[in-house]
């Protein structure tokens, strides 16, 4: 094998000229004029539409439905309820995926919680199939729903996706027993819906013995293979596309019971069928952020040093089925203490299975440590800004491990530069603004880990030098349709103009999971692994072939760059893609990479992103009314892919901050069960009105370690830490310490 | 089922189709003249991702009955663009990266362009509360308001 290698493979970080720049959105033309297909805008010839029929109680069972008025209304095809339910090839309560969770596909007449699928109806029309399902008037048995915190904890099998319900180091007791001082602090989060702008949607269409479903996916190769199995398909038969989502935040990557038998309906009627949850249905089948009540305790020294942390989260899962917020988990991340206790236990309630919604565990659970952490300072008599420099984690507070890199500090200094948070007064209520506002401000850690899920893709040189990137890419928003082109255009060394991506379609190779912050650093590093892959055979093809000027390049390298071949000791030598290829007879080359964390990368660094939100709020003294009126964010999240991109996501996530501080939280009557306010009337999520102009400051950060790409992740941690600083913000301004979110104006009215 | 026959107009084009008395203009839009663009957020008329232009109001259409559109004049999102040439108001998204998955993007373009006919210098405060009926999951709204500034500025100097 001749030994050249293309780019040097061993330095970690290669700015090539593509990455790094603001690239506009590629997807971007195709959204602003309404052209760009999600789901729910296909209209397959011959469809019927499906209308989910779901519970109206939070706990018991479906005793009657009138399924012959429903039947008998024109234009209604089928209805189906579990007398006539399709059968699946597994059992219902199978989980064939990491994601699955126990679902519902009609398998009994129980009903666990409010917004279960009862019954599915399909008709000629919306219209129709509306109407029938008004008609099917079901009767229940309700039995008493179990409702809010204060009911027996149990201690749950584990945290989030599979992480230990309880982690410690040191001797809390002795932390808190020798403290200087100790602060208790107990905050409460509410259960809140994902509530992307589009709702769950599926067109199912069976055709020359293939199951082809437009419907949004965050984790296409997994999705794909659990319908499959569901259904008793070979996974090769599913294909899913799903090219843009309206957004996911952590509820698109699961298959739902809705979905399974909207396909089931297509197959047994023979024709296609849509299926789009209402907005309302999205409170309950389709997952959502369970809600905590968090205590902690923190033991300081006189210097206002941490002597320990013990964070306890009371986490409400489902009655059947267990997904608990890993809210602790924040106090293994974010401060530096010689002992610390991260434990969690669980209460039951008569509600939809919770999961992963935007930056999960970390969210909830920085926005109470954030909280405790001023309580703190407070105590301390200091600066908040001052106690988290001196609480500072030079190393990963729970395994001791280095951070592959950390610019926390400079997001601190950045942030509060920015922000002008010098000169802050110590004590609340301090501040007022020319019309007689409270004015306050507030600071937040943020931080979010980096995890890899694996991913594939393929990319292929063609003859005229330009190349086509595979992959069942999918776009919810983040910019990956932008972003990869970015990152493959590096890797075979031409122009971003000069990259085709082909992706969203499931039927490709498997671009893993879009969650958890890891797609840009998982994906983008098999793209770069493929194109690397490619440019490596192009110049065994080029060095081994006697006519080419980049034969016998031997032992010297060859550098790839503008759909060229250069011996790296000798520029002079060179010869483009296309006339390598063209010599070789070859149409195409195409090389593979795979993208996941080396396997021992973990046990020798942490990776985590960083970040500092600084946050001004002016409340009404009168009314108790809040704005958030200045918000700073300061992150150090690795290299930068798209700058545009980033700062998007970025504020968007901090927009979510102020969402979670101030208006976002499911109400659940406490008699019933059920969530009183299922629509966008009720269940407020920040408006255009609400947000501040946000600032977003990117701290350059090098990082060796997390990954070849120097990549970490971007998606979620603009939550973490913005919520936390709003809420020691209104205490700044008002002297008042809210401990439950969301911090609504009925807290504030007694100022 | 009963079966209400509307002419209307959409984009400048005139446009005649069949309807049943409770359908929403937003559903006669998508599911009979394939206009995709505008979007059912909610059907309730709290997100905006179906606003569209009646008579050159703007209007949630899932509030609005598809017979209504009865000799009106309806405006989406897919009549912004001049063929080829992007309206300033979707140049300015695209420069200002003011979407991300996109879906809120049809509404609030037209809705935006709602706004600069009737004020065609709005202060920032006058965009968001105009715009606070659109709702955007993703964007975090700054960059909205910037590329509506940006585009209403454009505009005025043209
Ligand atoms: S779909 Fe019309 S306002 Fe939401
Ligand atoms: S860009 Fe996703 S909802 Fe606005």
């Amino acid at each position: 094998m001749p030994d050249v290698t293309p780019l040097p493979a061993a330095t970690p970080i290669r700015m090539g000229s593509n990455a790094g720049q603001p690239r506009t959105r590629a997807d971007g033309l195709l959204k602003v004029t309404g052209r760009a297909t999600y789901a729910a805008d296909n209209h397959p010839a011959g469809m019927a539409q499906a209308v989910l029929v779901t519970a109206a109680i939070a706990r018991g069972r479906v005793t009657a439905m009138n399924v012959e008025a429903a039947r008998a209304h024109p234009g209604v095809v089928e209805v189906y309820t579990p007398a006539n339910r399709p059968e699946l090839a597994l059992e219902p309560d199978a989980k064939p995926s990491f994601f699955s969770k126990l679902t519902e596909t009609l398998q009994d007449d129980t009903v666990r919680y409010e917004g279960q699928p009862i019954a599915l109806v399909v008709a000629e029309t919306l219209e129709a199939a509306t109407e029938a399902a008004r008609l099917l008037a079901p009767q229940y048995a309700a039995e008493t729903a179990r409702v809010g915190f204060d009911l027996a904890p149990y201690a749950p099998e584990s945290v989030g996706f599979g992480f230990p319900i309880e982690m410690s180091k040191g001797d809390i007791a002795a932390g808190l027993s020798e403290a200087a001082s100790t602060t208790e602090t107990v905050v409460e989060t509410p259960p809140q819906y994902h509530n992307a702008m589009e709702t769950h949607a599926i067109v199912a269409e069976w055709k020359d013995g293939k199951l082809y479903l437009d419907t949004p996916t965050q984790a296409p190769g997994m999705s794909a293979a659990g319908f499959a199995a569901w259904l008793g398909l070979d996974p090769a038969d599913v294909v899913i596309r799903s090219p843009f989502l309206g957004g996911g935040f952590g509820s698109k990557a699961a298959v739902v019971g809705a979905f399974l038998l909207a396909i089931q309906a297509a197959k047994l009627l023979d024709r296609p069928v849509k299926l789009a949850l209402a907005r309302h249905q999205m409170f309950g089948h389709v997952f959502h952020r369970g809600a905590t009540r968090q205590t902690i305790k923190l033991g300081m020294d006189a210097e206002g040093r941490l002597t320990a942390i013990d964070h306890h989260t009371t986490a409400v899962t489902a009655a059947f089925e267990e997904f608990i917020e890993g809210a602790s988990g924040a106090a293994r991340t974010t401060y530096a203490a010689p002992a610390i206790r991260a434990s969690h236990d669980g209460v039951r309630n008569d509600v939809g299975v919770p999961g992963a919604m935007r930056a999960p565990g970390e969210a909830s659970g920085s926005a109470a440590l954030e909280i405790a952490a001023d309580v703190a300072a407070e105590a301390a008599g200091l600066d908040p800004l001052e106690f988290r420099l001196r609480n500072y984690a030079e190393t990963d507070p729970m395994s001791g491990l280095p951070y592959s890199s950390k610019a926390l500090r400079e997001c601190y200094a950045e942030g509060a530069r920015e922000f002008g948070w010098a000169g802050r007064p110590l004590a609340p209520r301090q501040m007022t603004d020319d019309a007689g506002m409270l004015v306050g401000w507030g600071v937040g850690t943020a931080t979010f880990p980096c995890p890899m899920f694996g991913a594939e893709a393929r990319a292929t040189l063609r003859a005229d030098g330009t190349a086509v990137i595979e992959t069942a890419l999918i776009d919810m928003g983040q910019g990956s349709w932008t972003a990869m082109a970015q990152i493959a255009a590096d890797s075979l060394g031409l122009d971003v103009e000069q990259v085709e991506i082909r992706g969203g379609v499931s039927d490709l190779p498997d671009s893993g999971v879009a969650g958890g912050s890891g797609y840009t650093a998982t994906l983008g590093l098999a793209i770069d692994n493929a194109g690397g892959d490619t440019i490596r055979q192009l110049a065994e093809i080029a060095s081994s072939d006697p006519d080419s000027p980049l034969h016998g390049t031997g032992n010297t390298r060859v550098v790839a760059r503008g759909g060229r071949l250069y011996a790296q000791d000798d520029e002079s030598r060179s010869e483009s893609y296309a006339d390598i290829l063209a010599r070789a007879g070859r149409e195409t080359l195409s090389g593979e990479g795979k993208g996941a964390r080396g396997e021992n990368d973990a046990n020798d660094h942490s990776f985590q992103s960083h970040g500092a939100v600084f946050a001004e709020v002016k409340v009404d003294p009168d009314l108790g009314q809040v704005r958030v009126t200045r918000l700073v964010g300061a992150f150090a999240a690795g290299r930068i892919i798209n700058p545009r991109m980033v700062e998007s996501q970025l504020s968007g996530g901090m927009i979510w901050g102020i969402s979670f501080a101030l208006h976002e939280g499911a109400e659940m009557d406490p008699r019933t069960g059920r969530i009183l306010n299922r629509d966008f009337g009720e269940y407020h999520v920040s408006v255009n009105s609400d947000a501040p102009s946000v600032k977003v400051l990117t701290i350059p950060e090098e990082d060796a370690f997390v990954n070849p790409l120097g990549v970490k992740g971007v998606g979620e941690i603009g939550v973490t830490g913005t919520a936390g600083a709003i809420a020691n913000a209104i205490w700044h301004a008002t002297g008042k310490r809210v401990t439950s979110y969301p911090i609504r104006l009925e807290e504030l009215l007694d100022l | 089922m009963k079966s209400i026959p509307v002419s209307t107009t959409v984009n400048g084009d005139a446009v005649d189709f069949v309807c049943a008395p409770g359908e929403t203009l937003l559903d006669a839009l998508r599911n009979r003249l394939s206009l995709t663009g505008a979007k059912e957020g909610c059907g309730t008329g709290d997100c905006g991702a179906c606003s569209v232009t009646l008579n050159g109001r703007l209007v949630c259409s899932c509030l609005v009955l598809a017979a209504e559109a009865e000799g009106a004049e309806v405006g989406t999102v897919e009549g912004m663009a001049d063929h080829d040439k992007l309206h300033v108001l979707q140049q300015s998204f695209l420069d200002h990266a003011a979407l991300q998955c996109g879906i809120c993007t049809p509404g609030i373009l037209v809705a935006s362009k709602a706004l600069l006919e009737e004020n065609p210098e709005p202060t920032d405060e006058e965009v968001r509360y105009w715009l606070a009926g659109n709702l955007c999951r993703c964007t975090g709204y700054d960059k909205i308001v910037r590329a509506v500034q940006d585009a209403a500025a454009k505009m005025r100097s043209a």
